[in-house]
């Protein structure tokens, strides 16, 4: 006990080996762009930025509790029954926040409809809950959970953008395309809004990613 | 670890699992059913055609939605208030046994009868509010919603296309017979004052609004015809 305590104190918050922790999911073991996990909700909920928001700081409260829940049971969870125990966990953190959102962001809430709850089957979540919160300690689970719900939120939120200007001509639902624009003749791209367009913008971001980080690139 | 440790972690896990939650339910039901009010009213107000953010709802509704009655089947007026009615609840009733709830609002001297519909569509319940001018007949507005509709597909009865289709048609023929709108897949004739598009690749849902249409007004048939012949 007093050995861990040493160690823990030596140990830095944000040693460098922890703010990798943070930082890594967002660029180069980004999970969309790179693992290309959990794009199924960033297809559907990109079409205005404010959805997009509010579901990457669902995502980021779920994961980081997640991860810190699961990281201080690992000592006790029954390793035969892991994997229930975390889909347990990841559900009621998951109702939580769908309550909290129908009580205080009720419009975001009916637009995000069922989104919210599929955030359970966001396999991202899972995936960090088993190969990293199960075995490392509480503080880093924390970072990784942050980390990589941040990695997602945030090409979550440049798709958005993305979409939300050139599909709407505006921003969080604040028009940015001057009216004098339209009267030139400029249309709002209808396909902007459709769902194929997403994965265009996605398709588009992992190649800009990978052709700026050759690490990236399969060789094989 | 044993099989019994297992069991007994399985079994804590689940017990405060639910205590949480029922935990939380509990404790956000009241701001949630706020929330629920505010987007009925919300709802009824654009069927006369206003607009009110969620701030605005409640003073707008007070101020334009002028009486509620509960109706019986035979177009009698009963006690209750009818914005408390359960309309899931009444439909399950035999019809004789329903409470029919109506909004009579008043708009700068404009009379409008607004009336609650319920009904199924593809995945789940829809529903919805048509509003009629004072012939009882022509609709002026009507607001549909959904629980879980295709998004793109059923799920545009939500839409702002869709339901202007509906102002001007009529639930009542020349004749004084009654005949609901039917949403027609394929298109609805030009001319047709009793008919409006259906959706391409929405038909179950629309199916599901023709029928919403049809089983919820009628019950409010004996209603509109006294006041008609009044």
């Amino acid at each position: 006990m007093s050995e861990e305590k040493k160690t823990i104190a030596k140990e830095k918050l944000f040693s460098a080996k922890n703010k990798r922790l943070l930082s890594d999911p967002i660029g180069k073991s980004n999970p969309i762009t790179v693992q290309v996990l959990g794009v199924c909700s960033v297809l559907a909920v990109t079409v205005q930025l404010k959805a997009s928001l509010v579901l990457a700081i669902a995502v980021v409260a779920v994961m980081g509790l997640g991860n810190v829940i699961i990281s201080l049971l690992r000592h006790g969870i029954p390793p035969r029954i892991r994997i229930i125990v975390q889909l347990t966990v990841v559900a009621s953190l998951v109702i939580l926040v769908d309550q909290v959102l129908e009580a205080f962001v009720y419009d975001v809430s009916r637009q995000l409809s069922v989104f919210v709850g599929l955030i359970i089957t966001n396999c991202i979540i899972m995936g960090r809950l088993e190969a990293f919160a199960l075995n490392n300690k509480v503080w880093p689970s924390f970072l990784d959970g942050i980390g990589n719900a941040a990695g997602y939120g945030s090409i979550l939120l440049l798709v958005a953008a993305v979409r939300e200007l050139f599909g709407s001509g505006s921003l969080m639902g604040y028009q940015i395309v001057p009216n004098a624009f339209y009267e030139f003749g400029y249309v709002d791209n209808g396909l902007m809004i459709l769902p194929p367009m997403a994965l265009i913008t996605v398709g588009i971001m992992i190649w800009v990613h990978r052709s700026r980080d050759k690490e990236l690139v399969d060789v094989s | 670890m044993t099989n019994r440790y297992v069991f007994m972690y399985a079994s804590v896990m689940v017990v405060v699992v639910a205590l949480v939650l029922s935990l939380a339910a509990t404790l956000l039901k009241p701001l949630q059913e706020k929330n629920m009010r505010i987007e009925k009213m919300q709802n009824i107000l654009s069927t006369i055609g206003i607009t009110a953010n969620r701030t605005e709802a409640i003073d707008l509704y007070e101020q334009y939605v002028k009486e509620s009655k509960v109706l019986n089947n035979s177009g009698e007026q009963v006690d209750g208030d009818a914005f408390e009615i359960n309309l899931q609840d009444e439909n399950r009733k035999p019809a004789d046994e329903r409470q029919l709830p109506l909004y009579i609002a008043d708009v700068d001297g404009r009379i409008f009868y607004i009336v609650p519909l319920r009904g199924t569509g593809l995945w789940g319940p829809i529903w919805g509010y048509l509003s009629f001018n004072e012939d009882l007949s022509t609709i002026a507005g009507a607001n549909f919603d959904h629980a879980s509709e295709t998004p793109g597909l059923g799920a545009e009865i939500a839409d702002a296309p869709f339901q202007e289709q509906f102002l001007g048609k009529k639930i009542f023929d020349n004749s004084g017979e009654f005949k609901p709108v039917v949403v027609v897949k394929g298109g609805a004739q030009p001319n047709d004052n009793h008919a409006v598009d259906g959706i391409s690749g929405g038909t179950i849902t629309s199916n599901g609004v023709t029928a919403m249409l049809r089983n919820g007004l009628e019950v409010y048939k004996p209603y509109f015809k006294n006041q008609k012949s009044i």
